[in-house]
């Protein structure tokens, strides 16, 4: 099953919240592989699981009430999902690590930006001499366009693009094989979004890292990543690289969401957004999930969600219109 | 996480229900009060029905050859050094700890909480005045201010009220302010006010709901404290008078017989110390029930 | 001639803070022509959404004037002004924040129709069915009339927010940030919504926000604002095409376009926004500007005319 060049392989992960409303249906059997050095765009609005989903990964799901149903995450080939607390640990960081959306809660307000850097090299490279710590650390801080000299200056005085740096830096500082970005860019002004979106595709470019960028702005994907995965209620239900998805978008959500955003190249008079809303996570419809917002809704897809069709060798979807189309040629 | 789509329709006030019920040690907390309101209520219905013949009879009458008499099955908490039933002695005196605190807490919630209002709301030199003045009341000690009132007052169920009363003042305003402060710069606000709506309304209608809940919450633990501080008042000789039972003076009177027995020290303590508890654990299960930020 | 509803002349909003006086909004001037939208377009801090709040009175403007249908309004009592806060409204960003968490779908929307004495609550037969009406109007089901605030999505507590709006039959309204909160499709659907709406009943906005492909998509004219200041405003095709400012052109370019073949030359900003506090004469722009000169520094830079109806205000132009 698995592919000897992905990284990464998640396979039919299905993740619950057990609240006392019922059981929340955040991620169900989702299938997901990533090559090395490839940044891969998940996109999805709130609540359709791309938070969990990054949580799943790196085992950070909140329990209880989060309970791993089933599934397995296959990193460098070994499944994180039965390692012991303290192996994951020294994954988390050194081999994989993550950014969070809001920079001004991520970092320590009582420590300089200097050792939360030094914090994290030392974490991982036991054996290092101080000096060395302190070197390395003051290296990725120029990497990420901040001067060295700043490193002894605390959080509350750099500005969010600047803290959002300091942390790109901290998550690269152990040079991991896959990044786990969750809407790095969402909290910043678009210009400053534009400066740290190239540098952290520069940086990974250099570092050969592999990265999972969360975002629900298809404008971001559409300028950074090789591939879109669309997540809609726990479920991916698009699969594609960067000309499958806006080019060829074939799933009726990925339709929607592109007809949901206003242009900047084209004049359009009015938006063709997507009728109703989210369904309920603790009571998903049975057959496809978006079955009650679809306009091209058939009684068949009431009954069973579609299983992926592949449309060409990079491009899947779960409907099952593309599954008919697929099986008349 | 998740955005609710459309829920079951309920109130706040069943939402908070229904979290706080999840707090088991809270719910027991709260049984307890529940049934020493009861209690309360019972004697006082007694008294008034009996004209006080029951009161008369077994709370303060003295029965001298008895004095001291251990737990047993007709006095199942023994008999105190004049040899009255300390069963029913503190029955009695759930009344006035009880309600005494509820009470003077009340009087510090409706004052402080009007005080810490307008110095929130209007700011700049009432907010200073008022709170300047808070200030100077926190600086005393509030066993010792409470002492100095009821002191100079003279010592009557009133004036301990009031004494208790005064010294949670500060308390209340500084929570009331907190929260007007934070309440007064949010949107919902500013939208009032972009439809006209006046201070009056800007205050009862949106200001003073939405600050319930940390006021709330003070008052149930703050209780607590004023029961304490009634028994404290009433050990010391300052609060309500011999023979009236009542936990604290109870235990002081108690104090010099801890040798002949303890049943009659250990008694009282008991019955203030799992009221206290009581209305801690309801109070920190309040709080965590009424904290929106806590939901589900 | 065209209908001129509301005009701004030389508005002022400052503020002192502990570091000195914050030029929030900074002489700004403009016109907006009955039932038109104008979108205001900056980066936070700009001064966007204090400028909307200072126009509708929310804040005292430091100096300049205001006037809404010819009459001068800055100077008004706060009695006459409760009287046109009937025609002059707002919708806000946060729709959370912006609901009293106490208070149910209903009495929200009612709210507005009691303070303004439209109906008593006596009336209460006719309060409710106009209150059904509106809620009708904004696409929410009658289910949720005693719903609250935190029981519903993003989007409909948005529509709260605009059907208590209309519930006062406005003639203009300040559009503060009213779907950046929201998921993409849920936004497209208040879009669509706020769009009917202005053309059923000829509503004039004053669309606040910092998403520029937003407000081409709903602006007549546009107004780009940096630090307080406007720097650029132009008809809204004129803008896109035809970016004259560089602080315009680097926003434009900063934006990401979902098509994997669209390629910008990025005009990249050095350093990051600074706030107007005691600002120096000169361009407030200078500092990140790629073109910047010398004479840029030296004094204010005038608004100028450079073809019809585009003004900009930059010295290289």
């Amino acid at each position: 099953m698995q592919n000897p060049d992905d990284i990464l392989s998640i396979e039919d992960l299905t993740i619950h919240y057990e609240t006392d409303e019922g059981s929340v249906h955040a991620l169900n059997e989702v299938s997901l592989a990533m090559k090395r050095g490839e940044t891969l765009g998940l996109v999805g609005e709130t609540g359709a699981g791309k938070t969990t989903l990054a949580r799943g990964i790196l085992r950070l799901v909140p329990s209880p009430p989060g309970v791993i149903k089933q599934g397995s995450v296959f990193f460098e080939g070994q499944d994180l999902l039965s390692l012991s607390e303290s192996k994951m640990r020294s994954i988390r960081g050194s081999r994989i690590s993550m950014i969070f959306q809001d920079p001004m809660t991520s970092l320590n307000p009582v420590m300089t930006v200097g050792e939360q850097i030094q914090e994290v090299v030392e974490a991982h490279n036991r054996d290092l001499r101080q000096d060395e710590i302190i070197r390395q650390a003051n290296a990725m801080l120029e990497m990420v366009g901040i001067p060295a000299e700043r490193s002894h200056e605390y959080p509350h005085q750099f500005s969010g693009g600047m803290k959002q740096r300091v942390i790109i830096a901290i998550a690269l500082a152990c040079n991991p094989v896959l990044l786990i970005a969750d809407e790095p860019t969402t909290a910043l002004d678009v210009t400053i979004q534009a400066q740290v979106l190239d540098m952290i595709t520069a940086l990974k470019k250099r570092l050969n890292t592999a990265m999972l960028l969360i975002t629900h702005d298809l404008g971001v994907v559409a300028q950074n990543c090789d591939r879109v995965a669309i997540m809609y209620a726990g479920q991916i239900i698009e699969l594609g690289n960067l000309d499958d998805i806006f080019k060829r978008p074939t799933h009726p959500y990925t339709r929607g969401l592109l007809g949901s955003i206003p242009s900047l190249t084209k004049d359009v008079k009015r938006l063709s957004p997507i009728k109703g809303l989210m369904p309920d996570p603790t009571d998903l419809p049975p057959g496809c999930k978006f079955a009650p917002r679809c306009r091209f809704v058939t009684e068949a897809c009431e009954r069973a969600m579609p299983e992926p069709t592949h449309l060409s060798e990079t491009h899947q979807v779960r409907c099952i219109l593309a599954e008919a189309e697929v099986r008349n040629g | 996480m998740k955005q609710p789509v459309v829920k079951k329709q309920r109130t706040l006030a069943a939402e908070t229900w229904r979290r706080f019920k999840k707090n088991k040690l809270a719910l027991t907390g709260m049984i307890v009060i529940l049934t020493l309101v009861v209690i309360a209520l019972s004697t006082m219905v007694i008294d008034f029905v009996t004209d006080k013949a029951i009161y008369n009879d077994y709370v303060i009458k003295q029965n001298l050859r008895m004095r001291l008499q251990g737990p047993s099955r007709e006095h199942i908490f023994g008999l105190d050094e004049f040899g009255r039933d300390i069963f029913m002695r503190m029955i009695w005196a759930v009344r006035y700890s009880l309600f005494m605190g509820t009470i003077a807490i009340a009087l510090s919630t409706i004052l402080g909480g009007l005080l810490g209002a307008v110095a929130g709301y209007y700011g700049k030199i009432s907010d200073n005045i008022i709170m300047r003045f808070m200030d100077v009341l926190l600086a005393i000690p509030s066993m010792l201010l409470a002492t100095a009132i009821v002191a100079a007052l003279g010592t009557s169920l009133t004036n301990v009220l009031i004494a208790i009363a005064i010294s949670y003042v500060p308390t209340y305003a500084r929570t009331v302010r907190a929260s007007v402060l934070t309440i007064k710069d949010q949107e919902f606000i500013e939208a009032a006010r972009a439809m006209g709506a006046s201070d009056v309304r800007i205050i009862f209608k949106y200001i003073l709901p939405n600050s319930m809940a940390p006021l709330i919450v003070q008052a149930t633990l703050g209780v607590a404290g004023a029961i304490l501080s009634i028994a404290g008042l009433s050990f010391l000789g300052l609060g309500i008078q011999p023979p009236t039972p009542e936990w604290g003076s109870m235990l002081s009177s108690a104090r010099a017989y801890i040798r002949e027995g303890w049943h009659i020290t250990v008694i009282p303590g008991l019955g203030i110390m799992i009221t206290i508890l009581s209305l801690n654990v309801m109070g920190d299960g309040l709080r965590d029930a009424l904290d929106p930020r806590l939901k589900n | 001639m065209a209908d001129v509803l509301l005009r701004v002349e030389h508005l002022k909003k400052y503020f002192d803070t502990p570091g000195g006086t914050l030029h929030a909004v900074d002489d700004i001037s403009f016109d907006l022509n009955r039932g038109e939208t104008l979108g205001v377009v900056g980066e936070s801090g700009c001064g966007k959404s204090t400028l909307g709040r200072t126009i509708l009175r929310l804040y005292e403007p430091t100096d300049g004037t205001v006037y809404f249908e010819n009459q001068e309004i800055t100077s008004l009592s706060n009695k006459s002004m409760k009287v046109l806060r009937r025609d002059m409204q707002i919708i806000f960003q946060d729709p959370f924040a912006s609901l009293n968490p106490r208070m149910t779908v209903s009495e929200m929307i009612a709210e507005s129709l009691l303070i303004q004495k439209i109906f008593t609550r006596k009336q209460g037969p006719q309060l409710r069915a106009r209150v059904t009406e509106l809620m009708d109007l904004v696409g929410l089901s009658s289910k949720l009339i005693n719903s609250y605030p935190h029981e519903l999505d993003g989007g409909r507590r948005q529509r709260i927010g605009i059907a208590r709006v209309l519930a006062l039959d406005p003639k203009f309204v300040v559009c503060d940030e009213p779907v950046s909160a929201l998921d993409v499709s849920i936004q497209a659907q208040i879009l669509n919504l706020m769009q009917d709406l202005q053309d059923e009943f000829g509503l004039t906005y004053l669309f606040i926000t910092h998403d520029l492909s937003v407000v081409k998509h709903l602006s007549n004219d546009i107004i780009v604002m940096y630090l307080g200041q406007m720097v650029e405003k132009a008809p809204a095709k004129e803008l896109f095409s035809h970016p004259m400012h560089p602080y315009t052109r680097a926003l434009l370019s900063a934006i990401p376009v979902p098509d994997p073949d669209y390629a910008v030359d990025r005009v990249l900003l050095k350093g990051e926004l600074t706030s107007p506090i005691d600002p120096v004469p000169g361009c407030r722009f200078a500092k990140r500007c790629p073109f910047v000169t010398e004479a840029c520094t030296k004094a204010d830079i005038p608004l100028r005319e450079i073809t019809p109806g585009h003004f900009v205000a930059c010295i290289l132009v």
